[in-house]
């Protein structure tokens, strides 16, 4: 298993990815993506435990769902970067007949995608789903899922939030990017979440807050404790704040680059903050 | 001509019943998702027989679309019980994502479509959900006639691999078709052979156009009447072959003329052999409450509206 440096070091990788990846065809969300660029690696390198080759079924292994669809560069980064289809097609990002369509789906069969998302709000009860099945199965491996903080206001999530805790659906780790920040603005300001923990716990799932969303020990640790939390009768939330726009100076903190792609001097100066570790596609 | 007995009123929803409890037993795989209507889909044997394979969702029918997406991954067959209204027109883009794009393997079973849900009125009574359900790539789209035919079409899908829309209704109706019939997805079923005028009618109008088949015989008009169980794929070939015989046609269904059958049936004819069509449908309306008798009677979607519509269409042949 990789150490903390050699997660650090792919992180930087996909981030150089997602940049370079958007910049090409002038379109994608950069913003969400840098954001839980260090929670991507992390989940596929060392949290999940996810077989090497892809199979739809997911039986005998850890499975993830992408529920905020959007940011399909870090999700394709990651996915070729662990090896379910060759890191060169990063170049085929939007492009016409390309498997990496603008939001992931399984239409075009991309290894490492089990659902269509991009309309949003529809994760959550997918992966209940999923982790209802692995239940029936008798397969004991976990169903992990990422859902943005702005899609929250989508009331399927909480459909979905209400019946997991009532079926004591144990086998999920569903994790919140609380970056803050949607297209408009700031969540607040949009339409406010509220206490996200709150509005969980009240829900019947147990919460684990991961403070330091971008830092890899502080991810891993509370990935950790995550698991150790399933199997006791309650669905378990992570709340992993993270900071949008993250490793891109002039993208952080701002919704700005929710769906905006860098031009020619912006992407030098993100790829400058950012050096080459493990290879560019 | 050949004619067929009525062997007792039945409603269709209790053939997907009957049906969704005989695949129970012999597919394991098979799982029922329920949005608290469990009595009104007949889904109560089910549950008793297979408590662990059965999921009371709740009134939320967005995510049991979704639940049911994410169920198949894994191997299971789940099929998703609620009326017609809430199956389509409220979760369209759960259905669309998480479903069709997706191609998941969930079968969508749908009761109360129609008219004949009676006297709750129009809020529940859908006539635009076939034309929803075709519009989504690799759907298929079945309305069935009778108790029989729904209940070998609801052991019939669990067979094909793909999204499924079964559509069947509340009311008692005559039930007709063979009790030990096998349910072939995408082929009609003629029911009797004519030679001046093609009727093809899906779900309660089936019945209603053999009734007017046997008022128009005895008049001296032979109609050859088809069953058209699958909207998607439709079976071309029966709807051309007979229509290359009589010349004209007449489509019968429990729906909008807009996105229905008729629509389906057009493009066929227009494409291959341009041909009088009649439409014995909604003409673009809400429904309202009252019997379903009498709004089947009022909105012109029973056996002497058939036999209007075929006389204008021998008119203009």
């Amino acid at each position: 298993m990789p150490n903390t440096q050699q997660l650090e070091d792919l992180t930087t990788q996909v981030r150089r990815d997602i940049l370079r990846m958007v910049h090409k065809v002038n379109s994608g969300h950069p913003g969400g993506s840098l954001g839980c660029a260090e929670f991507f690696v992390a989940l596929f390198q060392n949290i999940m435990d996810r077989k090497d080759t892809f199979h739809m079924d997911g039986i005998g292994e850890d499975i993830f769902f992408l529920s905020n669809g959007h940011i399909s560069p870090v999700f394709y980064s990651i996915l070729a970067r662990s090896g379910y289809f060759p890191v060169d097609e990063l170049n085929t990002f939007r492009l016409i007949n390309s498997r990496l369509q603008g939001h992931p789906t399984t239409h075009e069969g991309l290894p490492g995608v089990r659902v269509a998302s991009g309309s949003l709000g529809q994760g959550f009860s997918v992966a209940i789903g999923a982790a209802q099945t692995k239940k029936l199965n008798n397969d004991n491996h976990l169903v992990y899922s990422l859902h943005g903080d702005g899609e929250l206001q989508e009331g399927q999530n909480w459909e979905g939030i209400m019946y997991a805790a009532a079926h004591k659906v144990d086998n999920i780790i569903s994790t919140i990017d609380l970056n803050g920040q949607q297209i408009d603005g700031a969540t607040d300001d949009v339409l406010s979440l509220g206490s996200v923990k709150a509005k969980f716990e009240a829900f019947g799932w147990t919460v684990v807050e991961i403070e330091e969303g971008n830092n890899m020990d502080a991810i891993l640790n509370g990935m950790e404790h995550a698991k150790t939390l399933t199997g006791q009768g309650k669905p378990v939330c992570v709340l992993l704040k993270t900071v949008m726009g993250n490793g891109v100076d002039f993208m952080m903190h701002t919704h700005a680059w929710h769906g905006k792609a860098p031009n020619d001097e912006q992407l030098a100066i993100g790829l400058a903050q950012n050096d080459e570790t493990i290879g560019d596609y | 001509m050949k004619t067929y007995t009525n062997t007792g009123n039945k409603d269709t929803r209790s053939g997907f019943g009957a049906g969704l409890t005989e695949l129970g037993k012999k597919n394991e795989n098979v799982v029922a998702l329920c949005a608290d209507l469990i009595g009104s889909l007949k889904m109560d044997e089910f549950k008793a027989n297979h408590p662990e394979r059965f999921f009371q969702v709740g009134i939320a029918e967005a995510n049991m679309i979704g639940l049911a997406a994410g169920m198949t991954i894994g191997g299971k067959i789940p099929f998703t019980g609620t009326f017609a209204n809430f199956s389509t027109g409220r979760v369209y883009d759960q259905i669309r994502q998480s479903v069709a794009y997706s191609h998941k393997n969930v079968k969508i079973c749908a009761s109360h479509a129609g008219l004949t849900l009676g006297e709750d009125g129009a809020t529940h009574q859908i006539l635009e959900d076939i034309g929803l359900m075709k519009m989504l790539p690799g759907m298929t789209v079945i309305n069935t006639c009778d108790y029989n035919q729904t209940k070998a079409a609801t052991i019939a899908i669990a067979n094909h691999h793909g999204p499924v829309y079964l559509r069947f209704g509340r009311p008692k109706v005559a039930n007709f078709t063979a009790e030990d019939q096998t349910f072939e997805i995408g082929k009609a079923v003629q029911l009797t052979e004519g030679t001046d005028v093609t009727i093809v009618a899906t779900g309660h109008l089936v019945w209603e156009a053999l009734e007017a088949s046997k008022a128009l015989h005895e008049e001296g008009i032979s109609a050859e009447v088809i069953n058209i169980h699958t909207i998607k794929p439709l079976d071309k070939d029966a709807i051309l072959n007979s229509v290359a015989k009589t010349g004209c046609i007449v489509t019968a269904e429990e729906h909008n003329y807009l996105g229905g059958l008729g629509e389906s049936v057009a493009r066929v004819l227009a494409e291959n052999n341009p041909s009088p069509q009649e439409f014995v449908a909604t003409n673009d309306t809400f429904g309202e409450s009252g019997t379903p008798a009498q709004l089947m009677e009022k909105y012109g979607l029973n056996a002497n509206a058939i036999i209007k519509a075929t006389k204008n269409v021998l008119t203009r042949k």
